[in-house]
């Protein structure tokens, strides 16, 4: 049985099951975040949220999966088909390939790859495409409208996202998120970086086209932006897209400042607790915060949003860059070099 | 096995996308073949064994430049015909170009030699136990640093040169001056004050509306008379 798992069918059959062992969990917890985020809306609304389907409304994801795909799928005649199609699958896909370099434990992420940073980092810029696609294949001004807005907002938003990257990675030494994490042992970036975890999150709501960022749909301003002529599964797919991006944005921050699966200090009650236990919790927090924001503060308008971007967050994020290479190179704390 | 046969696969989608970017006849979708060509060079470079040279190909081209390439391309209106029309002006010209640079190509291909040491090289790459990142890294930013520097200083004019050309601040722009927002205080634009019922402020000086006097509004067609009501009432209902 061993030796099968050496032969390369064995290996690529190993490779499908690592992959389903991810994918089946993230998009269980897709499906209730969707439910988490009515709750929590809910309940800072002073409402009930679901509460019909199941006990607690436990099954109303279900219910809702249930009702998209017994509706019809609905193609303009104006539409060019074949991309009006493909957008939503590719946002979705994307979501999902990111998945392949998140260490859920030490050694546990199904690639294990040098560069994995820089993987998640091409992955995240690459979702504006989705977006884009479909609103151009629409052929229709609202959605165009909602692919300019998003178009320009994720190139204004990676350029702080990069530059936040680089400060966590010369504090690493190394590409690799499994090493990310390992040097966060002692103490977790969120402390001595904490100007820029606050700047990453802020980019992550940006990146993710979610309140108080998300011109890209505005749905008091122009209908659903890119989503307006989308029904059905493909609407259901760009849905499950962005939570899925949430859900991944979340594990981002969680790898690059709140220590991975690292507990908060490693002593008897805290790392009784498995790894993998500690990752998810620190997803679920960042979560919260996510609906809690969306809760809370109104959406940017635009100029707002491109300035915040380019005239705060890029020269700050790159003074900061600077000061803390400074800081390492001066202080001889500057990682061993491999 | 496996290895080249990946190889083909991506060399055959990248010069058939290639070669679709220059023949198709949306202009959106020669973008997109663009980009399609672009992710194929990043999946060579990654069976090449250059997994940083991939991954920064995929960010800076597919996820940057492209991005501004759809952009654009996406909100032009380009003529059609017209552009088929110039081809049959221009094409004497191109295949002239094009002619001088496949022979000049083959000019520096026939001349190509490797030195001995260049060939050993090639086949023994570097030192085997530093990641390609690092070995990059120390290229570009130990032995080679100035000219880098110089290199992206020449991109800094550049940019510059963009702005400062594009730049029009006709001076009537509406800004946001959010610190000026900030710094507001509450004394200068608002006051408080405790009314007495049935007083108003009226006698305090405050008057809404400041522009129609009582007396002017006795002269007023007959129909507004309920809006002088209305407006009595705020007054402080003197009546």
């Amino acid at each position: 049985m061993a030796a099968f798992f050496h032969t390369s069918f064995g290996i690529l059959i190993l490779t499908v099951l690592q992959a389903l062992a991810i994918i089946v969990p993230v998009l269980l917890g897709m499906a209730y975040l969707t439910l988490a985020e009515r709750k929590v809306l809910a309940a800072i609304q002073l409402r009930k949220g679901p509460n019909m389907v199941g006990p607690f409304g436990l099954f109303q994801p279900f219910a809702d999966a249930i009702k998209m795909l017994m509706k019809e799928t609905i193609i303009p005649s104006g539409a060019n088909r074949v991309l009006f199609l493909l957008a939503p699958m590719l946002t979705f896909g994307l979501a999902v390939i990111a998945w392949a370099v998140i260490p859920v434990n030490d050694g546990w992420g199904i690639a294990d790859i040098n560069v994995g940073i820089l993987y998640l980092f091409a992955i995240s810029s690459l979702g504006v495409y989705g977006i884009i696609i479909a609103g151009w294949a629409s052929n229709s001004k609202y959605a165009f409208f909602g692919a300019l807005r998003s178009a320009a907002q994720m190139v204004s938003y990676e350029v702080s996202i990069g530059f936040v990257m680089v400060t966590v990675l010369i504090c690493v030494g190394s590409l690799n998120l499994n090493d990310v994490v390992l040097a966060q042992r002692t103490v977790w970036f969120c402390v001595p970086l904490f100007p820029m975890f606050i700047i990453f999150f802020i980019s992550g709501l940006a990146e993710t086209n979610r309140s108080p960022f998300d011109l890209a749909e505005g749905e008091s301003e122009i209908v659903a932006g890119f989503m307006v002529e989308y029904s059905a599964m493909t609407f259901a797919l760009f849905f499950l897209g962005e939570y899925t991006n949430m859900i991944l944005m979340s594990a981002m921050t969680t790898i690059l400042f709140l220590g991975g699966w690292l507990p908060p200090f490693d002593i008897a009650p805290f790392n009784w607790i498995p790894g993998p236990l500690w990752f998810v919790a620190k997803i679920m927090f960042c979560l919260f915060v996510f609906i809690w924001v969306r809760g809370t503060f109104p959406r940017f308008r635009y100029d707002q949003l491109m300035r915040l971007g380019w005239k705060v967050f890029l020269p700050f994020s790159l003074i900061w860059l600077v000061l803390t290479a400074g800081v390492l190179v001066f202080m001889g704390w500057l990682p061993h070099v491999v | 096995m496996i290895a080249a046969l990946a190889f083909y696969v991506f060399a055959a989608i990248l010069i058939g996308s290639a070669a679709m970017v220059v023949s198709a006849r949306n202009p959106v979708h020669s973008v997109l073949f663009l980009i399609l060509a672009f992710f194929n060079a990043a999946a060579l470079f990654l069976l090449a064994g250059a997994e940083f040279l991939a991954m920064i190909l995929v960010i800076v081209y597919v996820g940057a430049v492209a991005v501004l390439f759809l952009f654009v391309v996406m909100m032009l209106d380009v003529d059609f015909a017209a552009l088929r029309g110039g081809f049959q002006r221009y094409l004497p010209v191109g295949l002239m170009v094009g002619l001088v640079l496949l022979i000049e190509l083959g000019l520096v291909l026939s001349g190509w030699k490797f030195l001995p040491e260049a060939a050993s090289i090639r086949f023994a790459p570097g030192v085997s136990n530093v990641s390609n990142t690092a070995q990059l890294g120390r290229l570009i930013y130990t032995d080679y640093v100035f000219l880098f520097q110089s290199a992206g200083l020449v991109l800094l004019v550049a940019m510059i040169g963009a702005i400062v050309l594009t730049l029009r601040d006709k001076g009537d722009s509406r800004r946001q001056v959010i610190a000026r927002q900030i710094a507001r205080d509450p004394n200068h634009t608002m006051v408080m004050m405790n009314l007495a019922s049935h007083v108003g402020t009226k006698d305090l000086g405050y008057l809404r509306p400041t522009e129609t006097e009582p007396e002017e509004a006795g002269d007023m067609p007959e129909q507004d008379h309920h809006e002088h009501a209305a407006q009595d009432v705020a007054r402080g209902g003197h009546h």
